[in-house]
């Protein structure tokens, strides 16, 4: 806690000829009475921030820089030790985007000033967190995911423990024949190297392999999870910094293809049953033993299909491709015949496709599903061949039915978390984190998916989806050992703390954290594990009790904040609406609006939050209740395509706001003093629009009645 | 030429998605990071992207949050208009030379502005592919990271106009800064260059580069996002007149002997998401997608169905042959033939998106064997230089962030050889 801020106001960038410098530094000081404040016209400069130096040199702990946005000029404006620095957004926010010189303009920037004073003069030292780390890897699965992350972080220094259900390593792909060509010349189907990767493993001194194993359970949390494993029948738990879930896949049930003949002729394959025909040598009938002339291979058999699986598996037309090079390579007269609704050989694979043609004994159609017909000696194929428009019918000696995959079935990791055992999944069993940009980011810290667990790819991706997850791992553990949390708040040291006298046992924090971050006592009490905590305050915002803060982010400095904004009586007619724009859109979003120059109304004022997940609702009936007219939080998107980096703060928030409706009512206060509005970033050129209309609504609405009490 | 040197554990060379995604995530490990960027501003090929598939979410949205992470982390140290001369020596132990092009605007800016107001030269604005205009001294689009202007040598008349020297208040104009070099010696180096659109001139039966209302798929990016930023519907180039149908063109100049042999992978993923830009601001558009095959791998499949069952949208299969122009309307005569009819079908739209695909930037002096058809891909790294993202091979922005992600650990397993050697 301060005492003496020193208050530092910019006058550069068009700030100083739209307010009155004298007029912030008097609010500044009626503030806060002891503060000194510097005005300087180019705070960035050498000379302006010599200025700032020498106050820290003088002893002073909390500055308040009066300037541009927080979002830039950081490197300037930041400072080793324990001094806070708190930034107050006069250029972006208010100079750039309101009229200059008027007097609504004046009241916003000190109206600004104040708040971030009294910000600043309420915020704590952060003590951080810095446990004592275990930095070995848990690695989840033997097979090519599970074997490459292995590798891979134990090549880079780290310990790896890596588990396998089954006797031996290596999953699907030792059930491989061949794989197909990864890199130029696309050509022949190679060598599946899963033995040398095998022994790779085995040979390595920092990887401990553990087959036959499974976990039972998992306890703790970053840097420490406790494991308990079981080995056929004997118990051992051990202590692990991170998990790498490479749990692979199981092929789609082929017993569900009856449709396409699976089960009503032994000569009706899957192209996993293809593999072993392969390893055999020459191709042989299942039924009778003959040499394997012809054979139809059924595309996307039991996928993109709403009856099975929707979406498509990524790797079987490279599959099929690969199989029947096997069975025309070995035998000059044989052919065979790829039906597909689309051929899908991406990126540098269109080679493969293209060389694999060129054989002559490949032929590809594009059909609608074929029919398969079996009759005791003959395997007939028709479809209707959509490109040359015509009927075909293809009596073949085999069909291989392409079949796709699904993620292998829970559990597997048997999270000892009070909001379950498994990774949260998204779609269809997957647990991706649905984050096109930090596509590792699962719901559970510390803990990332790799391989056909997280997505269903082919197996080179596989390999290099587990590099990834590797670097994850290690990465994970080394920010926690800092006391940092990972994304999307990386760096953050804050946590949050408990005041356990008021807690209630509501349990809203233990179910409401997205990240599962609170476990349960049996008498319901919260149990934080902080280094799960993603630092994003959710909980903070579901708190009844109000019993939750951070040392730089709580209830009361906020409350706090809404305190210090100056509400102008119900006959001077100057409403007051109160913006919480969530750091990661909304804020920048207003940033971006101010680059350009966008105008928006100067009754709104602003508070920025972690996520609008955070904004606990006693803050917005404080604000009401002191008058101000309209409360609006702006920030991401949720729904399927959600972009809430706290998966589901801005949902909550929303829900929230709804059920506060009802004590509005209670209050003879109108609903539609309340607003929640999603903007996607690119949208900021909406967002003045979206403050000026909210506004007028509350102006339609008419005055706080509890404004002049 | 003022030279200096500097030490770390990894260059990243390309600050795109993959770039940046390598630098923060080394960084985030440990690791002291240096990453230099050609470009005034970091972002790559993505930043320019109106919204990313599937989920139809901005770029700017991930950028912000790796952005947060650089300006935050000491570790990462970055240097835009920088390209890299040469690398040498081996892995655990390399010296890149580097050359940093002058900027004419040092650290001092603010980005407010004033110097653009006053300056007199305006010039098509590139970042936008000419619609909008800049000044010679300008800020390249709004969320540009550096938030540092940028003089453009080639059109600024120089000290004898000086104008905006004089309106600038922070002394951050300097219209004589020269090149600089600077050698930089690191343990290991990834290289994130990244790739360039195919140039669609070349495609000479669809008319790029002839009619205006053919353009790319990069094009189409910025012609949405332009609008959106205005609150305006898509218009198209010629006449500014809002569209009410469009073609889209897939495997333009890809999958072709005579052009690119192999598939991007990302523009039916591409083309589907444009539609939607469509959608959202034009509904009543008519959209006819040419296609060979759509290639929707994984979850992907289900942005496909729900794109192709949006009213008005049309799929045909059957590649473009030929692209004419009515003159007197401007409007395009798509031609191709539709398999499913067995006949040549000849559309009229109001303008066309050649989705063109990912051609190989190169990675430089670094990874020379880029041959043996991996068509000019780094398909192999080179010891100590690894590549990633699209360097390697084309892919969409979550493989290159992925991809990018895990070649850190080759970085890091350099580091790791290189302190058992006692280095």
């Amino acid at each position: 806690m301060a005492d003496k801020p020193a208050v530092f106001l910019c006058s550069g960038c068009g700030i100083g000829d739209s307010l009155s410098m004298e007029g912030l530094s008097s609010t500044a000081s009626s503030q806060s009475p002891d503060s000194t404040c510097r005005i300087h016209p180019a705070l960035c400069s050498q000379e302006g921030l010599r200025l700032i130096v020498d106050g820290l040199s003088a002893g002073v702990t909390t500055i308040v820089i009066g300037a541009c946005s927080p979002r830039v000029k950081q490197e300037c404006f930041s400072y080793d030790g324990p001094a806070v620095v708190e930034r107050v957004n006069l250029r972006e926010h208010v100079a750039w985007t309101h009229e200059p010189g008027h007097p609504d303009t004046q009241a916003m920037a000190e109206d600004s000033l104040r708040m971030g004073i009294v910000r600043a003069l309420k915020v704590s030292d952060i003590k951080p967190f810095t446990p004592e780390v275990s930095r070995t890897i848990l690695v989840v699965g033997g097979g090519i995911s599970g074997l490459s992350a292995a590798l891979g972080a134990a090549d880079a220094g780290s310990r790896v423990c890596l588990v396998e259900k089954s006797p031996s390593l290596g999953g699907w792909v030792t059930r491989l024949h061949r794989q197909y060509p990864k890199e130029p010349p696309f050509r022949e189907p190679l060598e599946t190297g899963i033995e040398s990767l095998v022994k790779a493993a085995q040979a390595h001194p920092l990887i401990r392999i553990l087959p036959s194993t499974i976990i039972e359970k998992i306890e703790g949390s970053p840097g420490m999870f406790d494991v308990t494993l079981n080995s056929a029948g004997a118990s051992e738990t051990i202590r692990v910094g991170a998990v790498i879930m490479a749990t692979g896949f199981q092929p789609y049930d082929p017993d569900r293809l009856g449709h396409l003949g699976f089960g009503s002729h032994p000569d009706v394959i899957t192209s996993v049953q293809m593999e072993q025909l392969a390893s055999e040598g020459v191709i042989k009938r299942p039924s009778d033993g003959k040499t394997v002339q012809t054979a139809a291979f059924i595309q996307c058999a039991g996928q993109l299909d709403s009856d099975h699986l929707p979406y498509c598996s990524s790797f079987c037309c490279l599959t099929s491709l690969k199989q029947a090079l096997y069975l025309t390579g070995n035998n000059a007269e044989s052919k065979a015949y790829i039906l597909y609704k689309h051929f899908r050989t991406p990126s540098l694979y269109e080679d493969f496709y293209r060389n694999a043609q060129e054989s002559g004994s490949i032929f590809l159609s594009r059909t609608e599903t074929p029919r398969i017909i079996t009759a005791v000696d003959m395997l007939t194929v028709e479809a209707q061949d959509l490109l040359l428009n015509e009927k075909i019918s293809l009596n073949v000696d085999l069909v291989v039915l392409a079949t796709g995959m699904v993620p292998s079935p829970a559990p597997a990791l048997n999270l000892a978390y009070r909001q379950g055992g498994e990774l949260p999944e998204l779609r269809y069993g997957f647990p991706d984190s649905h984050f096109i940009c930090f596509p590792y980011e699962t719901r559970r810290t510390g803990i990332y998916a790799a391989g056909c667990a997280r997505q269903p790819m082919d197996s080179l991706s596989s390999r290099e989806d587990a590099y990834g997850a590797a670097v994850k791992a290690i990465q994970c553990i080394e920010m926690v050992a800092r006391g940092e949390s990972v994304h999307p708040r990386a760096g953050d040291r804050s946590y949050p703390e408990l005041y356990m006298p008021r807690c209630t046992q509501c349990k809203r924090c233990t179910e409401e954290c997205p990240f599962g971050m609170y476990d349960e006592d049996s008498k319901f009490n919260p149990l934080p594990n902080p280094t799960r905590c993603r630092r994003c305050g959710i909980c903070m915002g579901a708190c009844p009790e109000r019993i939750i803060s951070f040392a730089d982010y709580s209830v009361d400095i906020t409350s706090s904040m809404i305190k210090a904004i100056e509400i102008p009586e119900t006959d001077e007619e100057k409403p007051r609406i109160l913006a919480f724009l969530c750091e990661n859109d909304a804020y920048p979003a207003l940033d971006m609006a101010g680059v350009r120059r966008m105008r928006f109304n100067p009754h709104t004022r602003i508070i920025p939050v972690r996520c609008l997940g955070s904004i606990n609702m006693v803050c917005i009936t404080d604000a009401l209740s002191r008058g101000i007219d309209g409360v609006i939080l702006v920030g991401c998107k949720h729904g399927d395509d959600y972009q809430c980096h706290n998966i589901t703060g801005s949902e909550l928030a929303e829900t929230r706001i709804v059920k506060m409706k009802d004590t509005l009512d209670k209050l003879s206060l109108e609903a539609g003093r309340l607003r929640v509005v999603q903007l996607s970033l690119e949208e900021y050129g909406r967002l003045p629009a979206i403050l000026d209309e909210f506004l007028e609504s509350i102006v339609e609405i008419g005055p706080n009645p509890y404004k002049d009490l | 030429m003022q030279s200096s040197t500097i030490e770390t554990d990894i260059l990243v060379v390309g600050g795109g998605v993959s770039g940046i995604a390598a630098a923060v995530e080394a960084a985030d490990c440990g690791y002291n990071v240096v990453l230099i960027e050609k470009e005034p501003f970091l972002g790559g090929m993505a930043i320019r992207m109106h919204r990313y598939f599937p989920k139809l979410c901005p770029p700017i949205c991930g950028f912000e949050l790796n952005f947060r992470r650089i300006k935050s982390n000491a570790r990462i140290r970055f240097f835009t208009l920088a390209t890299l001369n040469s690398i040498s020596g081996i892995d655990g132990d390399l010296t890149a030379s580097v050359r940093l092009q002058p900027r004419m605007v040092n650290d001092n800016c603010t980005a407010c502005g004033d110097c653009a107001g006053v300056c007199p030269v305006e010039k098509p604005d590139e970042f936008n592919y000419g619609w909008g205009t800049r000044r010679a001294i300008y800020l390249p689009h709004v969320q540009a990271y550096p938030q540092t202007y940028i003089v453009d040598g080639q059109s600024c008349p120089g000290t004898e106009c000086a104008k905006c020297i004089s309106a600038c208040r922070y002394g951050a104009i300097d219209l004589q800064m020269g090149e600089r070099s600077l050698q930089i010696k690191c343990s290991s180096a990834i290289m994130a260059t990244g790739w360039q659109p195919y140039d669609a001139a070349r495609l000479t039966a669809l008319g790029y580069g002839r009619f205006p209302n053919v353009i790319t798929n990069m094009m189409m990016e910025r012609l949405a996002a332009v609008a959106v930023s205005k609150g305006r519907r898509i218009t198209r180039p010629s006449d500014d007149r809002e569209i009410s149908s469009i073609a889209f063109v897939q495997c333009a100049g890809s999958r072709d002997v005579n052009h690119l042999p192999y598939c991007s992978g990302v523009c039916c993923m591409a083309s589907l998401k444009q539609a939607s830009y469509v959608k959202d601001s034009n509904p009543e558009t008519n959209i006819y997608i040419f296609y060979i095959d759509i290639r929707t791998t994984g979850m992907q499949e289900e942005f496909f169905q729900r794109i192709a069952a949006i009213d008005n949208t049309s799929l045909v299969r059957g590649k473009v042959s030929k692209i004419s122009e009515d003159p007197a309307t401007g409007d395009l005569i798509i031609e191709a033939e539709d398999t499913s009819l067995g006949k040549m079908v000849r559309q009229r739209v109001d303008m066309a998106v050649l989705a063109t695909g990912i051609a190989p930037m190169g990675t430089g002096p670094s990874i020379g064997n880029a041959a043996e058809d991996g068509h000019g891909f780094a398909v192999r790294d080179a010891p100590g230089i690894f590549a990633a993202g699209c360097a390697k091979r084309p892919m969409d922005v979550s493989s290159s962030i992925r991809d990018a992600t895990g070649t850190v650990l080759k970085s890091m397993q350099s580091a790791r050889r290189r302190q058992s050697r006692g280095g």
